[in-house]
């Protein structure tokens, strides 16, 4: 049997008395897309964190896939495969969309470490950027400088840069986060695209995008896993009812599917 | 009879008091915002030179200028927050260093143009300059009372911190400004505040200084690199920090004087570059 | 299909980024000038060359990879002094001598990289004046050696190629600084281009990122402050060589401070904002040679001041906005 793509076993971090992470554990089977939801302070952010290498556990193991990969840099694991987006854009701003992709690119293949030879002459790298750049409508403004972009394409940008690492784990935290509607279509294009070969993991708070994308969810409070199970499975279960119940969010579809209705 | 070592702690620690006055607001006002203010010497040399006047000018009594130099180095320290630094607060590391480098060769010429480039000598009372001694040792009275006057303040400081409002919102800025913003603490002011207490005992320090290093225009350069040193060894926000890292530098930078006097300063960047390479957030800085 | 044919686009995007633009090559024919219409100042304009090289060796940290430092004068001096002790002890060959000293330097910028690598912010700029003033201090009390105040006496530069002899008007020392600076500035406008500039400009853009896209930024970091330190250093080779004199105030902080002010005010990250910078200010510093040392400093905090508050992005940063203003209108 083989081993999922990424688990997680008896994680936890504490940051003096305060608890954000405790024995979590996770298995992410190849290919499926989880979505992590829970209440803000629940340590969604954090868990990732931890498994990128940009927290170290206090106890605990991660794995990709049969490699056990918690001593690892967070370079590294990105080398390996394990990459994340940010929940509040991390982009190069005075980049080209195009220029930020194949530095991407470049890195991944290892090439970044030439001084002579000039870019133009990677035309493969260049290539590639372009086509995950297409893939995702940003290749009409590949030339365009980051921070000029609208906010909904930077987002696009940020998926793009984690795509073009080629990673066999996608960790997106809060992808649709801050994007108006208006923007969100491209967006929400972008993550049904994935290829299937990525196992993805999302945070989210829009619900709409959990029950569309998501085949499981898992949700985290205070710390700790609650429950995992199918969408429908957590909307009907009551303890997640409990936790969100009596919280003015923007959970409408959460609470539409709580009560019974179909999303 | 006490070894000659006593005497070198004596003067190194109250050469550290002197740094510590110098350092502590630079410190508080980096771990709060960020903000790299190598100006700050500037300051402490204005209150070197209100205190000159005073006494040279105007005839005042030594201990009468001390306030002054204090107040005077923090009303001007809160003009400057005003205009230039404010909106320096979110620019880059870069920018703020090149506008406080700026500020500085500003100052030094302008002290040197007013006061002129030689070393000022203040015209001290005879029991300011005298020493006593004690069980076999001489120890200068100057230094005492310089001692004396930077503990009450590192007292009057840290009972500021932990039991005034003000210091709660001191304490939470440094710590998280953020989430000081969202809990409506108004961080501005609250750095404002602190920028001019910190510029201010600048001034009291350099005021201090005149006798014990004597004071010239290049004061502001000079005093500069000692205090970066305190800040960043002793840790960004952290009153404790200062005081530990300054009373050790002082100490080793008298004891290497005395002791070892051909590498003198080398050992002083040695331990620096050592120490920040341990621990980069100084060694009482948060993590 | 459309993304063929567009395929290309992308591709001329960056070659049109190398070619050379006609204000380069007007800039670069510029640098013959003093030759013909300047010709009492070719030791002026032999200090510039030399000044531009060392500034754009700060550009490459400072302007690429975001690094601040206080204290670049160290491999200046540390190339300096390595060409003039060669000299000084009997081997006085200019070209060699360059790669002893870019040798020298780049060995002391390759160690202290691993440290200045692992730091940002205050820490780094810390560590960088840190260094600067211990080597100046080993430099102080090492008088047997540089000797000290009084400087290195006994620099003897033999002829270029055997026959070129460096004399008095500055021909030959400014051919031969100005050659080298060309040279050095063709291979960092190389390495802009590369995908090490690429990731040079990706570590200054956001340093954090970097290891969440696989970079080893770090290494990265730990090449090209190798790379700036050797540059620096065959810029105090140049000064040793050509002035045949050296002293202590070539590594010194007022040296690594006044190269941060001349890079600042020609524009950092911009590979010709070093260059413009010392042609500025060196000339800026001959015009007003006779006045006291603290007014110049006066007016060059007033400068910093400016650039900082009015003309963030230097010289060059305000004429290309100016450019681009005019090209809109």
């Amino acid at each position: 049997m083989t081993a999922p793509a990424l688990s997680t076993r008896g994680l936890a971090k504490r940051f003096g008395s305060l608890v954000v992470a405790e024995d979590i554990a996770i298995e992410l089977p190849a290919g499926v897309r989880y979505a992590l939801i829970g209440p803000n302070g629940a340590g969604k952010t954090t868990l990732i964190n931890l498994m990128t290498g940009m927290l170290r556990p206090d106890a605990g193991a991660i794995f990709l896939g049969p490699t056990d990969i918690t001593a690892l840099a967070p370079d590294e694991r990105v080398r390996r495969g394990l990459v994340r987006t940010y929940q509040i854009n991390s982009l190069f701003p005075h980049l080209t969309v195009l220029e930020a992709v194949t530095l991407v690119v470049c890195e991944r293949r290892r090439v970044a470490q030439t001084w002579w030879w000039q870019l133009a002459a990677y035309s493969q790298e260049i290539d590639e950027a372009y086509e995950i750049l297409n893939a995702l409508t940003l290749g009409p403004v590949c030339h365009r400088v980051t921070r000029e972009l609208p906010y909904g394409q930077q987002r696009l940008l940020e998926i793009a840069l984690a795509l073009a690492t080629k990673p066999k784990v996608l960790l997106l935290d809060e992808p649709a986060a801050g994007v108006p509607r208006e923007e969100s279509k491209d967006l929400f294009a972008a993550i049904a695209g994935l290829s299937r070969d990525i196992t993805v993991l999302f945070i989210e708070h829009d619900m709409d995008l959990v029950f569309r994308f998501a085949s499981r969810v898992i949700v985290m409070v205070g710390g700790r896993v609650l429950v995992e199970g199918t969408p429908a499975e957590i909307a009907a279960d009551p303890r997640v009812r409990a936790v969100y119940l009596g919280k003015a969010r923007h959970d409408g579809a959460l609470q539409r599917n709580l009560a019974g209705n179909a999303p | 009879m006490l070894p000659p070592i006593f005497g070198v702690l004596f003067d190194g620690f109250a050469y550290g008091m002197l740094l510590f006055l110098l350092s502590v607001g630079q410190s508080v006002t980096l771990g709060m915002m960020n903000f790299i203010n190598l100006a700050h010497c500037s300051f402490a040399m204005l209150g070197g030179y209100v205190t000159v006047a005073l006494m040279t000018r105007y005839g005042w009594p030594f201990f009468a200028t001390l306030p002054c130099a204090f107040v005077v180095a923090a009303v001007v320290s809160v003009g400057f927050e005003r205009t230039l630094y404010r909106r320096l607060y979110r620019a880059s590391d870069l920018d703020q260093v090149l506008l406080t480098i700026g500020i500085v060769f500003i100052s030094v010429a302008v002290a040197a143009y007013v006061f002129g480039t030689e070393q000022k000598p203040l015209p001290l009372p005879e029991y300011l300059r005298s020493s006593f001694t004690f069980l076999g040792l001489r120890f200068a009275v100057y230094r005492l009372i310089m001692i004396v006057i930077a503990l009450a303040i590192t007292l009057l400081l840290v009972l500021t911190v932990e039991y005034t409002r003000f210091g709660a919102k001191v304490r939470a800025a440094v710590d998280n400004e953020r989430m000081a913003r969202g809990l409506g603490i108004d961080v501005d002011r609250t750095f404002a505040v602190t920028f001019a207490l910190g510029s201010g005992l600048a001034g009291l320090g350099g005021a201090l200084a005149v006798e014990i290093v004597g004071l010239d225009p290049s004061f502001a350069l000079t005093y500069l690199v000692y205090v970066l040193i305190v800040v960043s060894v002793g840790g960004l926000g952290s009153i404790s920090g200062s005081f530990v890292a300054a009373a050790l530098l002082g100490i080793s930078d008298v004891a290497g004087k005395y002791y070892v006097p051909a590498i003198g300063a080398f050992l002083i960047y040695l331990v620096m570059i050592v120490l920040l390479m341990w621990r980069p957030r100084g060694l009482f800085g948060r993590r | 299909m459309a993304l063929t044919q567009s395929l290309d686009a992308p591709k001329l995007y960056f070659q049109s980024r190398t070619r050379w633009r006609p204000v380069e090559i007007a800039f670069w024919l510029a640098t013959l000038l003093p030759f013909a219409l300047f010709p009492d100042y070719l030791i002026l304009a032999s200090q510039i060359a030399i000044t531009a090289l060392f500034a754009l060796s700060l550009d490459l940290i400072l302007g690429y990879a975001g690094i601040v430092s206080l204290g670049h004068a160290a491999f200046f001096g540390v190339g300096a002094y390595a060409a003039g002790l060669l000299s000084k002890y009997g081997w006085g060959e200019p070209i060699t001598g360059l790669g002893a000293a870019s040798l020298a330097a780049g060995i002391v910028g390759y160690a202290t990289s691993f440290v200045i690598c692992r730091f940002r912010h205050l820490a780094l700029i810390m560590l960088t004046l840190g260094f600067g003033l211990m080597l100046e201090e080993l430099a102080n009390s090492a008088g047997w050696l540089t000797g000290g105040f009084d400087g290195l006496q006994g620099i003897d530069t033999w002829k270029l190629f055997g026959h070129f002899e460096f004399d008095l008007y500055g021909y030959v020392a400014y051919a031969y600084s100005l050659v080298v600076l060309f040279i050095l500035f063709v291979f960092a406008r190389r390495l802009i281009h590369s995908p090490f500039g690429l990731s040079l400009r990706g570590i200054r853009e956001n340093y954090v990122r970097m290891p969440a896209i696989g970079a080893p930024s770090r290494a990265h970091i730990r090449t090209i402050y190798t790379i700036s330190a050797a540059m620096a250093g065959i810029a105090g080779a140049l000064l040793a060589q050509t002035t045949e004199t050296l002293s202590l105030d070539s590594l010194g902080f007022e040296r690594s401070a006044e190269l941060l002010v001349i890079l600042v005010l020609g524009g950092a990250g911009r590979l010709y904002g070093g260059l413009v910078g010392a042609v500025i200010y060196m000339i800026a510093r001959d015009r007003f040679s006779g006045i006291e040392p603290q007014y110049w400093y006066f007016w060059i905090g007033v400068l910093l001041v400016t650039v900082v508050m009015v003309l963030p992005n230097g010289v060059l940063g305000g004429l290309a906005k100016l450019a681009a203003r005019w090209s809109r209108a």
